[in-house]
């Protein structure tokens, strides 16, 4: 090994080309190679002058073969060189990973170029830097795939742990003194294998668990529409159809920031240039509440905006997959967003329509409605390898054409997701966000975080939750109605069933992310406000049936509650508690 | 020194294979590149722009721009350039105008410059992006007052076949300024029939002559290969321009609906799968490949930002062209043709519009510290007014209350006095707001929730005449309104 640094021109690690070929065809990003006669489907290629990666999609007869670039191939010319890298696409990971910000192959992009050109981009970017190698395994020491060999510490308050990787065990030979060490530096010998700090793991393939356990625990996201009413559990999935200007996006950031998973990994895969700009710098500004530090240190970002390579943007997500199943391994539980899957399966089409396969559904191939099951499959709460427990969370968008829910993409994901957030244009037109609609969401979950909740003594959670679904399914039923015969009409009952979802629409499920007090919520204020609706809509039925005529009831200024979620900081549960009782004793005074 | 399709020409071939549509097959070739530029020149000496679509061993597939109608594959001469296809970036452009690919249109000398670019363009770091902010001036009320262009935007305008989308965006090229800063407009015509172009050129004459603005005119009749380079060509010039020489430069691309037709028409000629209404399955890529384009860049002055004009075929929304530009852009200004038809110019529907950005380029030093209070107020007053309107038509007008009145002469105030306005009139920030304030003013104080009451103070327009609706129509009405400013 040669030691000298001024080599940093040169790629640190010069591809082992197994075979050299010859580019015969070239047809936008399909190329045709002859010549390699040893490789396999979806092992990468690299070919041009500016080594493009390419992955193998069809292998016709001897040595010939047809590969689809991750990039732009202008310029490439019959004759060109090829060669097999031996391996399919496989994600560099490391320490790096947390606070980064990568492109869909997992190179980094922060101190690249200003202009993406094809092939300016390394997964060797960071080569440079020294990581501090804590070693928490001896020499000598048994160890299996999965066990921590190592801790590094990252800027935040996660620490890197350094595990023996997957089909690797057997006894430690040798593993380095604590000090700072290099991302290819050998730093451990694990019966027989070296183990470095980069890590290499083909995405598409999921990282092996030792079991996969039920989802219970849910995640909270501070959204009270979400904790409420569509809980999803750590390790569960969720699928958020919306169309343009519905939220989509806002919705998925305040998650990214306020949830209280302990990596978050955002793919943002074929969406705006500008919104990503926004995210990171919101994100590098915000404080994590639990750690002090700024949010960004527990995040890695996969930007694959939408003018950024299509191909590339396929595989952004399993690489953010990938990326989300190493911290699991690690013992943490990680949240993957998703924004878009539906530009993901666009990428798809684009690329089954170029290589001539029959088209399903609206062009797109007939292998979608596998493919994104089995994405959203890799999601779970698991025991790991190393015997932890560690949780993957899927959080997908989904961007229906002209706000189409029975599109493929759409209508397959519905099926596949244990939790579904559907954003209503109704809802946002009306400036009520989230615009997370109560008629076409679910959450399959909501059975085992109400049974969590009870064994953490919240008894109430699971029926008030239950009282809060029936209100609002009575008032859209008597919505109809209303307009055909007028309030006036209704029965004084009926005319307190809109007032109580009135309460709860406008006090506990919209929810400001611009406002400081009410971007996000405690669990005990949840329920707090909830219990604060539900309290004011029963005492008005108790009103009513006393003889208070309904117009009297509807007088009463019940503003005080539905300001309370922005009068209060997001964990104060009992000024919410305190103005229930004043409220209730103000309607006491009524009857 | 070269200029758009003149390239230094390193291998020529005597004779094509064969025809087949817009595809030339030119067989023995050695190292063409593919998408690298071709030129085709006929028996008749006409030359022609083509695109290398595919090669094959010896064969290349070359697409021609401007078609193959007269071409005799026996008698062309095809030169392969090795490049993609470029244009010399520059001052020059300015000020005159061009045909879809850089070619002079008025009489002028062709563009020379000392550098090329490939107008396709390269992807911008995500990671060097900078938000956009700060305003952008158009001049006309009902957009800098309730969706302001913020630098480095994109926010497309959704019209009809009929109303007046091509005057609305001729006004803006004519009025746009960046207050304070170096400012430039470059405008991409594609598919505009030949008066619409005439008309085009003629109304921004004089803004061109003082070399702000430059004019790229695709026409309804010119190749559709060709239309699918207008844009790029625009936003090549454009980057060059904002990114460095650190200008603010707004790009108008006017018709978006004829460009994706083009993308159709060759999508079908190349023998694609078809996706929706038979667009491509790549519409959305190509498309972000156009509007990502506009942006800032960390620590680098200048600015790019995009306004795409759209017609919705049959006005429908969910219509892949604008569907698809509603994803990719942050905003949109929606034209109606209700208020066109009640003779309201410009005719935007202000609650169908939405401009995502407007945080970042209104307020305290940038417009002024009320105007988001304003907007909302503004914007939410006019729900409420739709909704008193649809009561009253089931009721009658002399049912409602007097606040639920106020809201009626609300709207009507709205309509006359904000969004009201020439096609040569230009309004200052300041006039706009001023007009804001005496609209909202309409309304009794008390429903002005969303307005903080030191700005209620400051620019409430109170009506002394107590309140007749006749009588706060009239004082919202402009010309008893233009004394007291």
């Amino acid at each position: 090994m040669n030691d000298s640094p001024t080599t940093s021109t040169s790629s640190p690690s010069p591809p082992s080309t197994s075979s050299v070929g010859r580019v015969l065809r070239v047809s936008g990003p399909l190329v045709e190679v002859d010549g390699i006669d040893r490789t396999a489907m979806l092992d990468v290629v690299e070919i041009g002058p500016s080594r493009l990666a390419a992955e193998v999609v069809s292998v016709t007869s001897a040595g010939r073969i047809v590969a689809q670039a991750y990039e732009y191939t202008g310029g490439m010319r019959v004759g060109d060189g090829a060669s097999a890298l031996g391996h399919p696409l496989s994600a560099r990971l490391g320490p790096w990973l947390l606070g980064g910000v990568f492109d869909g192959m997992l190179r980094p992009l922060r101190g690249g170029p200003t202009w993406l050109a094809p092939g300016v981009l390394r997964a060797e970017g960071g080569g440079e830097a020294r990581w501090r190698f804590s070693p928490k395994a001896a020499s000598g020491d048994v160890v299996s795939a999965g066990d921590v060999l190592a801790a590094v510490p990252t800027a935040g308050d996660v620490e890197y742990r350094l595990l023996v990787p997957p089909r690797v065990s057997g006894a430690v030979e040798w593993i380095a003194a604590e000090g700072d060490v290099g991302e290819d530096e050998r730093v451990a010998t694990v019966g027989g294998h070296d183990v470095t700090l980069a890590e290499s793991w083909p995405v598409r393939v999921p990282r092996p668990v030792t079991t996969r356990l039920d989802p219970s625990e849910p995640l909270a996201t501070g959204q009270r529409v979400v904790d409420l009413l569509f809980p999803v559990a750590k390790g569960s999935t969720v699928a958020v159809p919306g169309g343009f200007g519905t939220g989509k996006t806002v919705l998925l950031q305040q998650i990214v920031k306020w949830c209280n998973a302990d990596v978050i990994v955002f793919v943002g895969c074929g969406e705006r240039g500008n919104e990503l700009a926004d995210a990171l710098t919101d994100l590098g500004e915000l404080v994590d509440p639990r750690s002090g530090r700024s949010l960004l240190e527990r995040t890695v970002v996969i930007a694959n905006t939408s003018n950024m390579p299509v191909m590339a943007r396929e595989a952004s997500i399993y690489t953010g997959m990938t990326v989300a199943e190493l911290f699991r391994d690690m013992g943490y539980d990680t949240v993957l967003l998703a924004d878009s899957t539906s530009r993901w399966a666009e990428a798809l089409r684009e690329f089954s329509s170029r290589s001539g396969e029959l088209p399903a559904e609206e062009g797109y191939p007939a292998g979608l409605a596998s493919a994104i099951a089995a994405f959203y499959e890799r999601a779970g709460t698991v025991r790991t390898l190393g015997g932890t427990h560690g949780s993957v969370t899927v959080i997908g968008a989904v961007s229906p054409p002209g706000g189409d829910m029975t599109e493929p993409v759409t209508s397959h994901t519905e099926r596949f997701v244990r939790c579904l957030w559907s954003l209503d244009r109704d809802l946002a037109y009306a400036r009520h966000y989230p615009a997370i609609t109560w008629r076409r969401s679910f959450s399959r979950d909501a059975g085992a975080v109400g049974d969590w909740h009870g064994a953490a003594g919240r008894t109430k959670w699971a029926a008030d939750r239950a009282r809060a679904v029936a209100l609002l399914a009575e008032a859209d039923r008597l919505a109809p109605i209303v307009e055909l015969v007028g309030l006036a009409g209704l029965p004084a009952r009926e005319r307190m069933v809109l007032l109580g979802a009135r309460l709860l629409r406008e006090g506990v499920l919209q929810q400001s992310a611009l406002s400081k007090n009410d971007a996000s919520c405690s669990p005990e204020k949840q329920s707090a406000l909830l219990d604060l609706a539900l309290a004011l809509y029963e005492r008005c039925l108790e009103l009513v049936g006393r003889g208070v005529p309904a117009s009297v009831v509807e007088e009463i200024d019940l503003a005080g509650a539905t300001r309370m979620r922005d009068e209060v900081p997001p964990d104060d549960a009992s000024s919410v508690t305190r103005r229930r009782d004043e409220m209730l004793e103000i309607l006491a005074a009524v009857g | 020194m070269t200029g758009p399709g003149e390239f230094t020409i390193p291998v020529e071939y005597q004779g094509a294979h064969s025809v087949e549509g817009p595809l030339l097959v030119v067989d023995k070739v050695a190292d063409v590149g593919w998408d690298e530029m071709a030129t085709v020149r006929l028996a008749s000496g006409e030359v022609r722009q083509a695109l290398v679509l595919e090669v094959h061993e010896d064969l290349a597939i070359v697409e021609v721009l401007q078609g193959t109608s007269g071409l005799d594959p026996r008698e062309v001469t095809v030169g392969f350039t090795g490049k993609p296809f470029e244009i010399p970036v520059g001052e020059g452009w300015m000020g005159r105008a061009w045909s879809g690919l850089g070619e002079p249109l008025d009489g002028g000398p062709p563009m020379l410059g000392a550098e090329m670019r490939p107008v396709a363009g390269s992807p911008l770091n995500p990671t060097l992006r900078d938000v956009p902010r700060d305003p952008i001036v158009t001049g006309i009320s009902v957009i800098d007052a309730l969706t302001t262009f913020v630098r480095g935007q994109k926010l497309p305008i959704f019209s009809s076949a009929g109303l007046p989308h091509l005057e609305l965006v001729t006004q803006i090229a004519a009025q746009a300024t960046a207050p304070g800063e170096p400012f430039r407009v470059i405008v991409a015509a594609m598919g505009l029939t030949h008066v619409d172009a005439a008309a085009i050129r003629r109304a921004l004459e004089k803004r061109s002559a003082t070399g702000e603005l430059a004019l790229f005119l695709d026409t309804a009749d010119d190749p559709v290969v060709q239309r699918i380079l207008t844009p790029r060509v625009a936003l090549t010039v454009a980057e060059h321009l904002a990114f460095d020489r650190g200008e603010h430069v707004l790009v108008l691309l006017a018709d978006m609906t004829s460009y994706c037709e083009a993308v159709r028409e060759v999508s079908a000629a190349r023998g694609e799968i078809p996706g929706r209404r038979a667009y491509p399955g790549y519409l959305y890529s190509d498309l972000a490949s156009i509007y990502e384009r506009c942006g800032r860049i960390r620590d680098r002055p200048g600015s790019v930002t995009l306004l795409p004009v759209l017609t919705m075929p049959a006005g429908d929304i969910t219509h892949p062209v604008p569907d698809l530009t509603g994803y990719i852009t942050e905003g949109q200004i929606v034209l109606s043709a209700e208020l066109a038809g009640q003779g309201i110019y410009p005719p935007v529907d202000v609650l169908g519009s939405l401009s995502r950005l407007m945080r970042k380029g209104t307020g305290e030093g940038l417009t002024r510290a009320d105007h988001p209070a304003i907007a909302a107020q503004l914007v939410a007053a006019l729900a409420q007014a739709g909704q008193v309107r649809d009561i009253a038509e089931l009721v009658g007008v002399a049912a409602l209350t007097d606040t639920d009145r106020r809201y009626l002469d609300f709207a009507d105030a709205f309509r006359t006095v904000l969004v009201s306005q020439g096609v040569d009139e230009s309004r200052s920030i300041e006039e706009s707001l001023e007009r804001a304030w005496k609209v909202v003013s309409v309304l009794p104080q008390r429903e002005l929730t969303m307005v903080p009451t030191e700005y209620i103070e400051r620019y409430y327009v109170s009506s002394e005449p107590a309140g007749t609706e006749q009588g706060a129509s009239r004082n919202a009405a402009p010309a008893s309104g233009e004394g007291n400013g």
